[in-house]
């Protein structure tokens, strides 16, 4: 069996009683190329930290072997040592260092502390021939691209002498030529006896590279595919990776569908940083008044963008296209605009951007809403704590009192803070990002209960996430998202997980055929 | 009994500081033999620590929002300077001069406020830029010199009492002792109604209130202390101008601060300023006017601190960002921001007054004193972090 490089057996990981993995195994052979695939949340990153040592031996169930050799590593020094290196989706680089430094951070060419710069530079440069990057190893990361970055990031790997490389979504951000390029390069690595572990979106990548392919779901394998055995049919992947009993999850609705409210025309927007690419690509959509529509898309699709933008131009520069509510074009600049024309936007990311986290359920449930309850800028405190204590109740916020502080909450208790503020702002069209991530399944069922209550009072709902089953569940209408761009619309009828999964792959090899 | 409960735990911050003052109060009472609380030295007390009590307020503001004012202690040297060259040399009227200077105040805080909301420069360079610029300002407009002496209305405002010393009313009382006793009792009836009519609404929607016995408890304990405040004060000189500065000041801030949009938008800006940017608060303008309010503030200590040496000197406000800085601190505000009140930031000010006096009183020489003041800072931060962590581990 020596051509078996890797073998994990029986992983088991839970969190907080929360099975991420479960009796996971996975087998990696001497120079292929194994990609990992699965849904947002299916295990895969998990399964990654625990090869890798951020999940230390012994925090798990199960075993691992490399090369044969029984492994328990405790950082992910260990793991290096070994060979294994990760490139994480964000990339672990510093930005105003030169590319050299960056490749020997952590394991500098020197001797007693002290660098020996002409060699690390001209190591460096071997290095970067050997990904094929064209740059001087003195320039700085900050000044070259993402998909350059990559390159670094894997000539950095390359200096740790690397056996198994394991690349998280390592194309998200990059082009479909700098893809290719990445992509061919671990074609050329193979054949240099380098192994390498692909997470991966991208099935038409995965198509192209992969010797062998392992399903994740829920924690668990579902299928085991390899080139010399099996047919790797897209349509197969597909159906593995979402393919699960729909149960009844969610409250039923009787839909009262009214006028279209809400329009957006020719919407595009360009990405804050680089600001010369479309992050957002003459997007058109319409919301009916009492609604629920859906954002499908993967990770990084342009979901969160669309409604940030929209949210009062909170995200990205140069917008151009227009916004109609009742027929009628609005403009905004900035949110408190965008509320007061009734638009509200929960954001995915409740702790960073939803929440102020050492302030009281109170204090956070008012802040859209203080103008209703203050009289010439002055808040009237009584009436205050009675808003409060209504929402509170209805949202069914289980707390001590008003006064506890929203750190404290659950992550459930905290969505329906966010929830309840957007509520109490009483707008027409409420944008919910995300709004089930990270929560147990009976938060989840009263958070779709409000969401139907709001529509039933004529609210309109933009529903993005990553979890389809919940979109197909809830939404009278789904817009499929991908690049930044409305791949399809889907009526409720049309809509499945296959036919979502399909319309984004449709959309992506149109794209790089063109 | 869950709500007297409750109400400790969560004005618990608020309790620890006062009581804190109390001890170093009654500590240095003893040390000194009771020289402390003689009437001369309460408002001695007043005058001394006006202007760091004043600076404190504003800068609370700035540290709410996670960040600091360097610049006050030049905004109050160059606000000296230019009132004194328009009052000194330019013969100006006191009232158009004054108003000159705090719009001056209000402009260098702008200017501040422009660079850290609108160019997105971070405070700390942003001030001490300003720290180094209106320091140099000052210094070229006094050519290094001292401007003297300010008209007499002027220095009144800072250094002045109510009028009436001389005059005798009624049993051996001046005219300026009577107003002092009446507007402690003013005070105290006016705080009574306050507390009734908040405490009437509370019931009116239904809310729990505090238990009677302990609300006439907490009353009597404040106008006990309201009265023998005004009643010392009326055993020396009478109530000083500044003092009815300093309590407008304080309860303005205190109303923004707690009952005001504009403060709820502070804290919020301050607690997480990419939520509250998403919740609609407009974060820029409340970085902006944070600052230039604090060029007010700034502006009107440099008035104070002018009237009271009656003179204007480069070297004026030497440092008051500091002190500023540290009694926000010791009075439990947040070096990360979101957390901390104007009360907060006045007792923190007083204790280091207190400190200061009680130790001069005592004969311990400037260098000790700087030692312990900064013993007491890091004490203090101390005690409410390591209570912070500990509520939070329940």
């Amino acid at each position: 069996m020596a051509n078996i490089h890797l073998e994990m057996r029986g992983i088991t990981k839970k969190f907080y009683g929360v099975t991420a993995l479960d009796s996971v195994d996975l087998t990696v052979n001497n120079q292929e190329i194994h990609a990992i695939v699965g849904e947002n949340g299916a295990g895969k990153s998990t399964l990654m930290k625990v090869l890798s040592g951020v999940h230390t031996h012994g925090s798990f169930d199960g075993e691992i072997y490399f090369n044969g050799q029984k492994c328990s590593f405790n950082n992910i020094k260990d793991s290096e040592k070994l060979g294994i290196v990760i490139i994480h989706q964000e990339l672990a680089l510093i930005p105003f260092l030169s590319i050299a430094e960056n490749i020997f951070l952590g394991n500098e060419r020197a001797v007693k502390g002290v660098i020996n710069w002409n060699d690390s530079i001209s190591e460096a440069n071997k290095l970067l021939a050997k990904v094929g990057l064209n740059e001087k190893s003195t320039t700085l990361v900050d000044s070259i691209g993402v998909g350059k970055q990559q390159l670094v990031e894997i000539a950095k790997a390359l200096s740790k002498d690397v056996k198994l490389l394991i690349l998280d979504e390592p194309t998200a951000a990059l082009n479909d030529e700098e893809s290719n390029k990445l992509l061919n390069l671990l074609v050329d690595l193979k054949k240099q006896g380098i192994t390498s572990i692909l997470i991966s979106h991208k099935l038409n990548e995965i198509e192209k590279v992969a010797d062998a392919i392992t399903v994740i779901r829920d924690g668990k394998v579902i299928d085991n595919l390899h080139k010399s055995k099996d047919i790797i049919d897209e349509d197969r992947i597909i159906r593995s990776m979402v393919g699960r009993e729909i149960i009844d999850r969610f409250p039923s609705r009787r839909s009262n569908i009214g006028e279209e409210v809400f329009r957006v025309e020719n919407w595009t927007v360009y990405h804050p940083e680089h600001t010369d690419t479309k992050a957002i690509d003459n997007v058109n959509f319409f919301v009916k008044k009492g609604e629920v529509v859906g954002f499908a898309g993967l990770m990084g699709a342009g979901r969160t963008e669309i409604a940030m933008s929209i949210f009062g131009k909170s995200w990205g520069v140069k917008h151009s296209g227009k916004i109609m509510k009742n027929n009628k074009e609005i403009n905004f600049h900035n949110v408190s605009d965008a509320i007061s024309h009734g638009i509200a936007y929960s954001t995915e990311d409740r702790k960073t951007y939803g929440l102020i986290l050492l302030d009281n359920i109170m204090r956070n449930l008012t802040l859209s809403s203080l103008e209703a309850i203050s009289k010439n800028g002055v808040i009237n405190s009584n009436e205050e704590v009675l808003t409060s204590q209504n929402y509170r109740s209805k949202l069914n916020v289980r707390c001590s009192g008003l006064e506890q502080k929203v750190e404290d909450l659950s992550g459930g208790n905290q969505q329906k803070v966010v929830l309840g503020k957007w509520i109490m702002a009483n707008p027409d069209l409420l944008i919910l990002d995300e709004p089930t991530r990270g929560i147990d399944v009976g938060a989840k069922y009263e958070i779709y209960t409000m969401i139907n209550n709001l529509v039933a009072e004529g609210k309109s709902v933009i529903m993005i996430s990553s979890e389809m089953p919940e979109l197909l569940g809830m939404c009278d209408r789904i817009y499929v998202i991908t690049e930044g761009r409305i791949a399809g619309e889907l009526s409720a009828k049309e809509a499945s997980q296959e036919s979502i999964m399909k319309c984004i792959i449709t959309d992506q090899r149109k794209r790089s055929l063109a | 009994m869950t709500g007297l409960k409750s109400y400790f735990k969560n004005n618990i911050r608020q309790y620890g500081m006062i009581i804190a003052l109390v001890f170093i109060m009654v500590l240095f009472q003893i040390l000194t033999n009771g020289i402390l609380l003689k009437p001369m030295n309460i408002t001695n007390l007043v005058l001394q620590n006006a202007y760091v009590l004043i600076l404190a307020v504003g800068m609370l503001l700035a540290i709410i929002t996670g960040n600091i004012d360097l610049s006050v202690g030049s905004i109050v040297a160059l606000v000296g300077a230019l009132s004194a060259v328009m009052m000194v040399t330019l013969k100006m009227p006191v009232v158009f001069a004054v108003g000159l200077s705090l719009l001056i105040g209000l402009a260098a805080g702008s200017f501040q406020g422009l660079f850290i909301a609108y160019f997105k420069l971070p405070p700390f360079i942003v001030t001490l830029a300003g720290m180094l610029v209106f320091r140099g300002l000052t210094m070229v407009i006094l050519k290094g010199q001292t401007l003297a002496p300010f008209p007499k209305s002027f220095q009144a405002i800072a250094a002045g009492y109510l009028p009436g010393r001389e005059k005798e009313a009624i049993l051996g009382l001046t005219v300026a002792a009577i107003t002092a006793i009446i507007i402690g009792i003013l005070m105290s009836i006016i705080y009574i109604l306050f507390e009734l009519n908040s405490r009437k609404n509370k019931i009116n929607y239904g809310f729990e209130v505090l238990p009677k016995s302990f609300e006439f408890f907490k009353w009597s304990i404040i106008i006990i202390t309201i009265n023998a405040f005004t009643i010392s004060l009326a055993a020396y000189n009478g109530i000083p101008i500044v003092l009815i500065l300093l309590l407008v000041i304080i309860i303005i801030y205190t109303f923004i601060s707690q009952k005001t949009i504009a403060g709820r938008h502070i804290y919020a800006l301050g607690g997480n300023s990419k939520a509250a940017k998403l919740s609609g608060v407009k974060t820029k303008r409340v970085m902006f006017w944070v600052y230039a309010n604090m060029g007010v503030l700034s502006a009107v200590t440099g008035l104070i601190v002018a009237g009271r040496l009656n003179a204007a000197t480069p070297k004026a406000g030497n440092m008051f960002e500091l002190d500023a800085i540290a009694a926000c601190f010791i009075g439990g505000a947040s070096a990360s921001g979101g957390i901390g009140t104007v009360v907060g930031a006045v007792i923190g000010g007083l204790v280091m007054g207190v400190l200061n006096n009680g130790m001069s009183i005592l004969g311990v020489s400037v260098d000790w004193q700087q030692v312990i003041k900064g013993l007491v800072l890091l004490g203090a931060v101390c005690f409410d972090v390591y209570t912070k962590n500990k509520s939070g581990s329940k």
